[in-house]
Order: structure tokens, then sequence, then C-alpha cells
């Protein structure tokens, strides 16, 4: 079943077509991989998913309900949380802050409360500086609550965004280039780390990628964009022999020499060749 | 010896000497001079010419390692600092320059040789004192850590007790004041007994163990304090104030009060939401404006209401004023949102001082014979009465602000100020989070503006300026934006020393400028800078402990 569902979503700004038409369905429980090169309207999908953007024509549905008129922090409270692909940490804050932030919408209590400091208000507080570093430790962060954000090592800041996103307590998690900058090793572990989220935790995940080895690697399912079209969709190994896909990365022409083998293996993909 | 570090000494010595020429030519070291600080001799402006000299040989001897160099080349600096002090002397003397720069008298030449005039024994005399204060201040940087700064900051809080002797003279016991102080300032026995007592309290201070060194000046202050003792024990001597404080000191208190209130209010807008809102004291005349007009009886002499049924709707009116700010702004950002606000604060002071709105304003003239408030059978009149409820005010304030910091909307607020876009992503409600800090933060004001109105006994709009929004905002980037501590220090730093030294409020902005200059320069996250906002949770604190002792803040701000 889709837990997403975009129908004909279209975005332009100004003349430029950002998304045109696209239709995507994410399943629930699922990896389900964004790709195109640079430009292709990626992250502005992100962007119309996460209510920051209003898209021109077409909806968006998220658990059969239409989400494409809401505000960002409303879509944010049905349960759809992201990351960012440039770190959008609290810089200034603690590690621990950072997640606290993110369980805003589940900590309730009146202003009453919190300047009289009623147990409601212990009992909230409380509950959440708990979940914070179950979530803190859940991606290997536990003992670093106190640290200032910024002051992380950049995979433990990608980690620590993934864990204020899950303090939403999201059904849908949306991370944008979740191992862009990262070496191998640390790449393999985030690896790891998102399938834990789709086994342990039952969420389904939206990924944009440009490494080609990840996403073939967790991709239960791969959509590809170019010039803000879906250009081609399926399993990643069907995708990854379509031809265009491969003139779409390559320019036209090279889907004919180079056949099945992926040439895009790390970080950025190769800029658009054709015209 | 190299050419490029003689350029650099002579360079930072040029700047020395313009500081000086700027400074005497403005008034400000002939008026200093009008103030002993030590004994018969040392006025203000006799120190002020020394620290001049102290300062420039420690900006150009700090780069150097070796102890020689640092004093050789601070010196040589210090030397050409005080040879333009001299070209400036003779200067003045020689040519009648009084058609342009009023202060070029031959007094101000016999200032700047000490007092020995231009005169073979004043150059010697000046350019003696220059190489002494160069040799000692390149001597004291070249100390082992914190014994420099010892000695600076005793001798420099050894000079303000000289230069506050009118106002403490009052208040100390008599005998006190007849052993420190002389005729004018401290007297010599009473300035080297003081010097060696503030020396030994600091260097105790920086002396503890895991301080040492770190010699910065917000541990002269005492850390948030935390232990219901101690909080108890400020507090209550924070209530002492107009027991021992004379009239002039609570009337400065009272008005510190306001500006704490003021700063605490715009510490949430500002420091907390992060929302830059230049027109700050327009909260303030709310609650001023809202206070006279509903209990002078010189506005519809139908009715006159009582001081504490005035306070509630002055406060709720202000409330009303930040959401009514707070609405179109919602969208604005940074330099937009300090435009639209410094508006809103002007929009307030014409609309008062309008002819249109008189009847109901007063207008020009103001409303006086505003309500004191009355408690039981006990009128609260004069300022040291007052300062009780404006020490409630704040205190109040105070517990607020931490209340709120530490809630669920204070995190928003931090989201706010740190990454809007990403705050809205976390499901926090960019309207209400906006909106309640500016209703909240107006609210301080508006308590602010009742009292102040309700103490003076009038209004007039050139109370409203735009120069109160600017204080304010400038008392919080001096404590630091977003620290409490911080906003105390810096109103009396800002409010409180121009008020005790009234008779320079010629250069009151001339300082502030420079004020803010260096602090923008050397401590640009203010004198309390805000730690990491941590939370008080027992067991978390505990737990953390065990892990990175390093990380833990002493204290919380």
């Amino acid at each position: 079943m889709a837990l997403l569902e975009t129908r004909h979503l279209t975005k332009r700004f100004g003349g430029l077509v950002a998304l045109r038409d696209v239709d995507l369905a994410v399943t629930e429980r699922s990896i389900h991989s964004v790709i195109g090169p640079n430009g292709a309207g990626k992250t502005t999908l992100f962007n119309c998913i996460t209510g920051f953007l209003r898209p021109d024509a077409g909806d968006i549905l998220f658990a059969e309900s239409s989400i494409a008129r809401l505000r960002p922090d409303l879509v944010a409270q049905l349960g759809i949380a992201r990351t960012y692909q440039n770190i959008r940490l609290f810089k200034h804050l603690s590690v621990l802050d950072n997640v606290l932030i993110g369980l805003h919408p589940h900590v309730r209590y009146s202003l009453i409360d919190a300047v009289v400091r009623t147990s409601r208000y212990w009992q909230a507080e409380r509950a959440a500086e708990r979940e914070a570093r179950d979530l803190l430790a859940y991606v290997g962060l536990a003992g670093k609550e106190f640290l200032t954000a910024a002051n992380l090592p950049y995979g433990d800041q990608r980690r620590l965004e993934i864990a204020r996103a899950l303090a939403l307590r999201p059904q849908l998690l949306l991370l944008d280039e979740p191992t862009a900058g990262m070496n191998p090793q640390e790449t393999d572990e985030m690896i790891q780390l998102i399938r834990r989220l789709r086994d342990e935790r039952g969420l389904t995940i939206l990924l944009i990628e440009h490494d080609m080895k990840v996403v073939m690697n967790i991709s239960d399912l791969v959509t590809v964009l170019d010039f803000g079209e879906k250009i081609a969709e399926g399993p990643p190994d069907a995708v990854r022999r379509d031809p265009r896909v491969i003139e779409a990365y390559l320019g036209r022409g090279a889907a004919s020499g180079l056949g099945t083998s992926m040439p895009m293996q790390d970080g950025e993909a190769q800029p658009h060749a054709t015209a | 010896m190299s050419l490029a570090a003689l350029r650099r000494a002579l360079f930072i010595g040029l700047l020395g000497g313009l500081a000086v020429w700027h400074l005497s030519l403005v008034g400000l070291i002939p008026a200093f001079a009008q103030r002993r600080l030590i004994g018969e001799t040392v006025t203000f402006s006799y120190a002020l010419l020394v620290a001049l000299f102290a300062l420039v040989a420690h900006a150009t001897g700090r780069r150097y390692a070796g102890a020689l160099q640092r004093v050789a080349w601070g010196t040589l600096s210090a030397l050409s600092t005080g040879l333009l002090v001299l070209a400036l002397a003779l200067i003045v003397t020689q040519v009648n320059l009084r058609q342009i720069f009023l202060n070029a008298t031959p007094d101000l030449a016999r200032v700047l040789t000490f007092g020995a005039g231009v005169s073979p024994a004043g150059v010697l005399r000046t350019i003696l004192i220059a190489a002494v204060a160069g040799v000692a201040s390149g001597g004291l940087g070249a100390t082992p850590a914190p014994w420099g700064r010892v000695s600076v900051f005793a001798a420099l809080a050894t000079l303000l007790l000289g230069l506050l002797r009118d106002v403490l003279g009052p208040i100390l016991p008599s005998g006190l004041v007849g052993f420190l102080y002389g005729a004018a300032g401290l007297n010599v026995l009473g300035a080297a007994v003081t010097f060696v007592l503030f020396f030994l309290l600091f260097a105790l201070r920086w002396s503890l163990p895991g301080r040492a060194g770190t010699g910065r000046i917000i541990e002269l202050v005492p850390s948030p304090v935390r232990a219901p003792v101690t909080r108890l024990a400020v507090i209550l001597f924070l209530a002492s104030v107009p027991l021992w404080a004379g009239l002039f000191l609570s009337n400065v208190a009272d008005f510190v009060g306001f500006y704490i209130l003021m700063g605490l209010g715009l510490n949430l807008v500002l420091g907390f939401a992060g929302l830059l809102d230049l027109g700050y004291v327009a909260f303030f005349a709310v609650g001023a404006y809202t206070m006279a007009v509903l209990t002078s009886p010189e506005i519809g002499q139908r009715f006159t209401l009582d001081f504490w049924v005035a306070l509630p709707i002055a406060i709720m009116l202000t409330v009303f004023a930040g959401l009514l700010v707070g609405l179109p702004v919602l969208r604005m950002r940074g330099d937009y949102l300090a435009i639209a606000t410094l508006g809103f604060g002007e929009i307030v002071r014409l609309l008062v001082l309008s002819d249109w709105l008189k009847p109901y304003l007063g207008g020009a003239q103001g409303v006086t014979r505003i309500a004191r408030p009355q408690i039981g059978p006990l009128r609260i009149d004069s300022p040291q009465e007052f300062y009780v409820l404006v020490l409630f005010s704040c205190l109040l304030a105070w517990f607020l602000s931490i209340r709120l910091r530490d809630s669920r909307l204070g995190r928003a607020w931090f989201a706010i100020r740190e990454d809007e876009f990403v705050a809205q992503a976390m499901g926090i409600n960019r309207v209400t989070a906006k909106l309640s800090a500016f209703a909240i933060g107006a609210s301080f004001g508006g308590l602010s503006g009742a009292l102040f109105a309700s103490l003076v006994g009038s209004v007039v709009p050139a109370s409203f300026s735009l120069l109160v929004s600017i204080n304010v905002v400038a008392l919080l980037v001096l404590g630091g934006m977003g620290s409490l501590p911080g906003v105390v220090i810096g109103a009396l730093a800002l409010v409180g020393i121009p008020e005790l030294l009234r008779e320079f409020q010629e250069y009151r902005l001339l300082v502030y400028g420079i004020v803010l200059i260096a602090m923008m320069l050397f401590r640009p996250a203010g004198l309390l800078p805000e730690r990491i906002h941590r939370r008080e949770l027992e067991e978390a604190v505990e737990e953390v402990r065990e892990v990175a002792p390093a990380e833990i803040a002493p204290g919380r701000s």
C-alpha cells in the first residue's frame, strides 16, 4: 500500500518547470530512492512534500489524505520528517536540545504548567528527555548529549539530524543525500542505520542519493528524475540498465557503449552533457 | 630588530596619539581632569592617559614571546604616543585654535604634561611617565598567567573606587570613609590598602582550582546562583538596598531596574527567538501612557483609576501592542524586521506627540499627576519605597524568563532563532512561537513603562525616543544575547554607571560607541555569554559528569 503518493505533481519557478507531472507512489515500509542529475528537481520534490513549496498542480497524498496545501509544521506533525542535503542542525544548541526540539509536537503541556512546573510539566519533560536519549543512543550518539551540535564530527552531525527527525515519531522519513561527503566506512554505517530504521522501526524511507553504490544497495524501488520529469522507475537493477537513465547522466550516445556497467560510482553525478 | 617591527610599533603609537588628540579636543580629557581619583595628584585624565600608554604598549608587545622584546617594543610604542601628546600640548600653547576647538586651551597643555606645563620639566615628565607605563605594561604582560591580569584589575578597581567617592561616601560607615578617602578621591594610604585588598581578592579568585588562568571578567560576577541559600542571600541583599543606599542611589537603582525589565523583555524576543526589534520603546511607551491616562486626573476628569487597577490594564494593552507589531512582521527576518519595528517605535512616539491626540494623550506637554501605588495604608512614594516594587518586578520577569526558556516554548524560540525553516519542519508553528515572543516580551516592557510613569509622576513624549530602544539592544549586546545575568550587567554598565557619572553626561555617547566597538572586537558574545543551553533535570547532570566532565559549564546563564 502506498503511504505517500504524488499525482501529476507540477511545480514551476517562473519559466522553469522544476517538477512536471510527477507520479510517485512510496510503498509502506520500503526504501525508495529518487535519483537524477543535478537540478533534476529532487529537492524541490522534498520541499513540496514537506509543505515548504505549494505545488502549482497535482496533489500529494499522505496516508490517503491530501497534504499539498498544509503548512510545513502541520505536515511534520502528521508524521513526515526530513533531513537536509547541507546539514541543518540547530548549531549553537546542545545535541540533546536538538532532539528535544524534534519532540516539540509530542511534549504537551500549557504555559501555566511550564511556569508553575506542575507534575504534568515534569512528567512530559522527563519523558521527552528519556525518549531523546534513547534516540541518540539508537543512532550511536550516546554520551554526547551535552556537546554543542556544531562541535560534532561530520558523520555524527548526519546522525544527529536523523535522530532529530526520528523525534517527530514520523511514519515517513525523507533523507536528502544522507551519505554526502562521507568516507566508505561512514557510508556503510549509514546504510546499516537506514536499513535498521525500516526493519526495526517500521519506517518508510524516501531517499535522495547520488552515491550509486548506496542506491543500488538499499533501494527497493528507484525513481529517476530528469529536468523535473520522471523518466524511469523500477527495481535498482532494471533502472541501472535503462538506456534513458544512462543518457540522462552521461549524454546521448553513451548508452550504447557502456551497456550495463553503471558508470557513476561515487559522489556527484556527472553533469548533463546533452544539448 | 626589523623594519617591520619598528613600523608596527610606531603605527600603534601613532594610533594611540591620535586617540589622545581626539579625546583632548572634544573636551573629554580636560573634563576628566576635574575629577581627582587618588590623593591630590592623580586625576581621572592622568589615569586615562597612563592607561592609554599602557594599552598602546600592550597592543604592540603582545605579539612577542620574549619578555625583553615585549618591553622594548611596547615602550617604544608608548613613547611615540607620548611624543604626540607633547606635540599637541605644544601646538595648543603656540597656536590659538580656540576658534575651532573650544578645548584647545593652555589648561589642556598642562593636563597633557601631567601638571608641569610645556617646559623641559613637563617634557621630561610626560616622557618618563610614558616610558614607565610602557615598561610596566610590557612587564606585566610577560609575567606568568593570572598575575598581570590581577594587577590590572586591582588597579582598575581601585581607580573605580576613587571615582565613585561621592556616591559611596554617604553610604559607607563614616570611619571607613575617613580612612579611605581624602578631600576628593581616595587618599594615598587608602588607595594603597584598596589596591592590596583587591589584588589579594582577585588573586584568590583566579588561583582557585579550575579557574586559574581563565581570567575572564565574567568570573568576577557571581555565577548564576543555584543553591537556595545563596539565592536567598542575594535576594535579601538586593532587598536591603534602600535601607543603606540614599535617595540618589535608590533612584539610580530604580532606573537600572526599568532597563533590566526592558532588557529581559527584549531578551525573549531578540535573545531567545532571534527577532531584532528596534522599536522596543513602543511597549515602554504604551505601558507608561496607559498608566498615565488611566490614573491622572488631567485626562478624562470623570474617572481616575487606582494604580493597581491600571497596572494590569497597562500590561494587557502592551501584550496587545506586541501582537499588533508581531502580526505584520511575521514573515520578515533580520534587517527587514529591524526596519519595520524601528518604524513602529517611531509611530508610537509621534502619536503621543501629535496635536490630534492631545486631548487624550497630552501632546508635547505630556501627562502629569500620575498616581502612585498604595499598599493598604502604605503609600509608595519615594524612590526607596519604589525600589521594592521594581525589584519584585525584575525578579518576577527573571523567574518567568527562566521558566519559559526551559519549556517547550523556549525550545521553539531557540529553534526559530537558529533556523526558522528547519524549526517549521520540526512541527513548530512559526506564527504562535513568534507572536508569543512578541507578546510576552512586550509585557515586560509595558510593566517597566507603567512603573516608570508612576515613579516619575509624569510622562512626556521625549522620554520615549529611539535612544531607549538602542540602549536596550546595546545592553543586550554588551551583556550577551540570551543571557539573563548579561541583561543585569548590561543595564548596570550602560544605565547605572552613566547615571553615577552625571557630570560627564556630554561624553556618554562617545564612551558608548567606544565600548560597543571594543565589545564587538574583543568579546562579540558579550560579557556574560549565554552558555550552551543545558537542562536542569538532576539525573541528567549527574550522568554527564561521568561522561564528559570538561563539557560541564559551572553555571547556567
